[in-house]
């Protein structure tokens, strides 16, 4: 492949940032000590933790001491569900949405098959998931209710706000699946009722294998991966200085040009969306046009299939991906589309173009230069296409 | 995720051969559908007097491979009699391709199921017509019958459910025909066995229901309730009959959501001491 790459899947992950490669490297080579050592060489090294605990905290407008570290995005969902259940004993039941990412959806899974009982709440057909939903499927021994922020797929944001207020009159702890928001929309954990959220580093230019859980000051929590005494007792295991040094680092990146980039970032998307919408026939945007992430764009082309799609373009060097069955792994088509009552064919066809801050103007003509094409080549082979479009 | 395409495989999918609908078809396959994520609509020209597909193509719905497996299969039949054409199995399409990942195999014998339903159309009758009383849709999530899934075991000798949903997708969604794909598997199972496999492929000598009962009863006692008790659980054998050895688990085993691994535990020591499938079913 010779084409220059236009990476525009930054919902599956993010380059890292060059300032946050900076940052790391030192951890990496000369100050490798551990921040637990009674020496001065590992020890003073909390204080650099301290600071990427600052940061990141600051980012979400949470104390610092309200940061647990963790090895990624699946490990701070699992840890959530986990403590809640663990610090509520008596109760039985959890609430979630049909369209949670498997972090959360396989944990409960397992969870029913331990006797718990699991309510999936349903979404509206443009991915969103009313609170009153959540309202009704509250029940008295409700432990925990989570709700992701934004869902990966298709960038719809969920009503959080008033959500986590239906969950606090409740009186169940509340858990939202930020891994796809935080960097990306503005985040005030001091003005938001939750109680436990999950993030995760490599969405936002921080290498993969670091993730955060916030703890409200108050909540009653269980460690899940049981060691050592570090995080305060809140989860084990040797700090890993260089990526949660890194992980600071990208948190203070990301507030730093927050606003500037949702400006920037939006309008490329748009163009990207009108641009296929308007060369494109018979092509479908997916999801809430409004409430959704600034940097995804998913559509849906009828009469093909998405990994075929993915095929063609991954050949001109762009990258995204699909809900279709099989480019998933499995043969199912994507849970989150057909929980939105898409039809299979639909689903099957679902394109998902997401940028970043490094994605610029050429990127978005790549990608509205060739897509037409591939798609009218798809088109031209499938037997379903009507003749009419191909004229 | 991504495949593992050969390069093959990635020529005719970015550059297909033969896509379209032949002028004057008198053969046409139509299979799949939009909602099962794959289609193959195959039309032949077939000269009567001699047999052979004299111009054939094809249009795919579907995903790289199945698109790269039609172009292949109008490739290889093209020139042929339409007899000689029969005879491709969905393996030699896939050798064509220089293989295909194994969980793209059912898009070879999408192609080949094409094949065959352009030839009865041509002959005018009607597909699969020749096993109509047993004839059924195994798999309702992706439409697929009970014979595509024995052609499927037999030509490519598949031992499990997961390659069987490899090779045709019944079992891939919904899981609920898991059960009757077993028991496929399991009807089928001696005719599976690669015909040039040695001696270790022979079919275990008959047993008495007394000594098959005998060697349950020990290997229980000796291997696997020991085995259990550690778990302070414990096993209870109801009935033992030419299909199935029947239990019941006791203690922590009877309430434990692992009693499906505990259940694998127990067949596959069985089985190793038996020297023979068996199928082992739980009461509550
Ligand atoms: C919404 C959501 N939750 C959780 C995860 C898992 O995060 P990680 O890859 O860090 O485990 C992801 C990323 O794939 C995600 O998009």
């Amino acid at each position: 492949m010779t084409a220059p790459l236009v990476y525009l899947d930054n919902n599956a992950t993010t380059a890292v940032a060059p300032e946050v490669l900076e940052a790391m490297l030192p951890y990496l080579r000369e100050a490798y000590g551990n921040p637990s050592s009674m020496h001065d060489f590992g020890g003073r090294l909390s204080k650099d933790l301290d600071a990427a605990r600052g940061r990141l905290a600051a980012l979400i407008g949470a104390h610092p001491d309200e940061i647990v570290f963790t090895s990624c995005g699946t490990e701070s969902d699992n840890t959530a569900l986990a403590s809640a259940l663990e610090t509520h004993p008596t109760k039985r039941h959890l609430v979630t949405t049909a369209v949670e990412h498997p972090a959360i959806i396989s944990q409960m899974n397992h969870l029913k098959k331990k006797g718990y009982e699991v309510t999936f709440v349903g979404v509206r057909p443009d991915g969103v998931c009313e609170p009153e939903a959540i309202r009704a499927a509250l029940r008295p021994d409700t432990a925990v209710v989570s709700v992701m922020w934004a869902n990966n797929e298709t960038g719809v944001l969920m009503p959080i706000d008033e959500i986590a207020q239906v969950v606090k009159e409740h009186g169940a702890l509340f858990h939202t699946d930020a891994v796809q928001a935080v960097g990306k929309e503005p985040i005030d954990l001091s003005r938001t009722p939750v109680d436990l959220l999950s993030l995760s580093g490599h969405k936002l230019h921080a290498p993969k294998g670091v993730g955060a859980l916030y703890v409200r000051r108050g909540t009653p929590f269980r460690p899940y991966i049981l060691g050592g005494h570090q995080e305060n007792g809140r989860r084990g295991g040797t700090y890993a200085v260089p990526n949660i040094v890194a992980l600071g680092a990208a948190a203070e990146l990301a507030g730093r040009h927050m606003a500037e980039e949702r400006a920037r970032v939006t309008l490329l998307r748009d163009r990207l969306e009108a641009g296929l919408l308007e060369r494109v026939p018979a092509v479908h945007r997916l999801g809430n046009p409004e409430l959704r992430l600034f940097n995804t764009c998913t559509v849906s082309f009828e009469y093909i299939e998405g990994e075929a799609i993915l095929l063609m373009l991954s050949e001109h060097g762009i990258c995204a991906s699909s809900g279709s069955a099989c480019s998933s792994g499995s043969l199912e088509p994507s849970h989150v589309l057909r929980a939105m009552g898409l039809p299979f064919e639909l689903c099957h066809a679902s394109i998902r173009f997401s940028f970043s801050r490094y994605n610029t103007d050429a990127d978005v003509d790549r990608v509205l230069e060739v897509t037409p094409g591939i798609i009218r080549e798809l088109r031209r082979i499938s037997p379903f296409t009507p003749p009419a479009l191909l004229r | 995720m991504a495949w593992d395409y050969s390069e093959k495989v990635k020529q005719h999918y970015l550059h297909p051969k033969n896509v379209g609908v032949v002028e004057n078809a008198n053969a046409v396959g139509e299979i799949g559908s939009m909602v099962c994520g794959d289609a193959l609509k195959l039309t032949l020209r077939i000269t009567p007097e001699t047999g052979v597909i004299e111009d054939a193509k094809f249009q795919t719905y579907g995903c790289g491979s199945a698109i790269a497996s039609s172009s292949a299969l109008t490739e290889l039949i093209k020139g042929r009699t339409l007899d000689e054409a029969l005879k491709i199995t969905n393996q030699d399409l896939a050798d064509f391709l220089d293989g295909l990942p194994e969980e793209k195999m059912h898009c070879s014998v999408m192609g080949r199921e094409a094949l065959q339903a352009a030839a009865a159309n041509y002959r005018g009758e009607v597909f699969v017509h020749e096993e109509d009383d047993e004839f059924h849709t195994v798999c309702h999530c992706f439409s697929v019958n009970n014979v595509t899934i024995e052609n499927a075991i037999r030509e490519n000798h598949l031992t499990t459910v997961e390659q069987v949903t490899h090779y045709t997708k019944a079992g891939g969604a919904c899981r609920n025909c898991v059960p009757e794909i077993e028991q496929i598997l399991r009807r089928l199972a001696p005719e599976a066995a690669p015909a040039d496999a040695d001696a270790t492929g022979d079919e275990p000598p008959p047993m008495s229901m007394f000594r098959r009962i005998k060697i349950i009863e020990e290997t229980l006692e000796n291997d696997i309730r020991p085995a259990l008790h550690t778990d302070s659980g414990g096993l209870e054998l109801l009935d033992v009959s030419e299909a199935e050895v029947v239990v019941r688990f006791l203690g922590r085993c009877g309430s434990c959501a692992q009693s499906g691994a505990t259940l694998d535990f127990v067949r596959t020591r069985l089985e190793k001491a038996l020297g023979r499938p068996v199928s082992v079913r739980e009461v509550k």
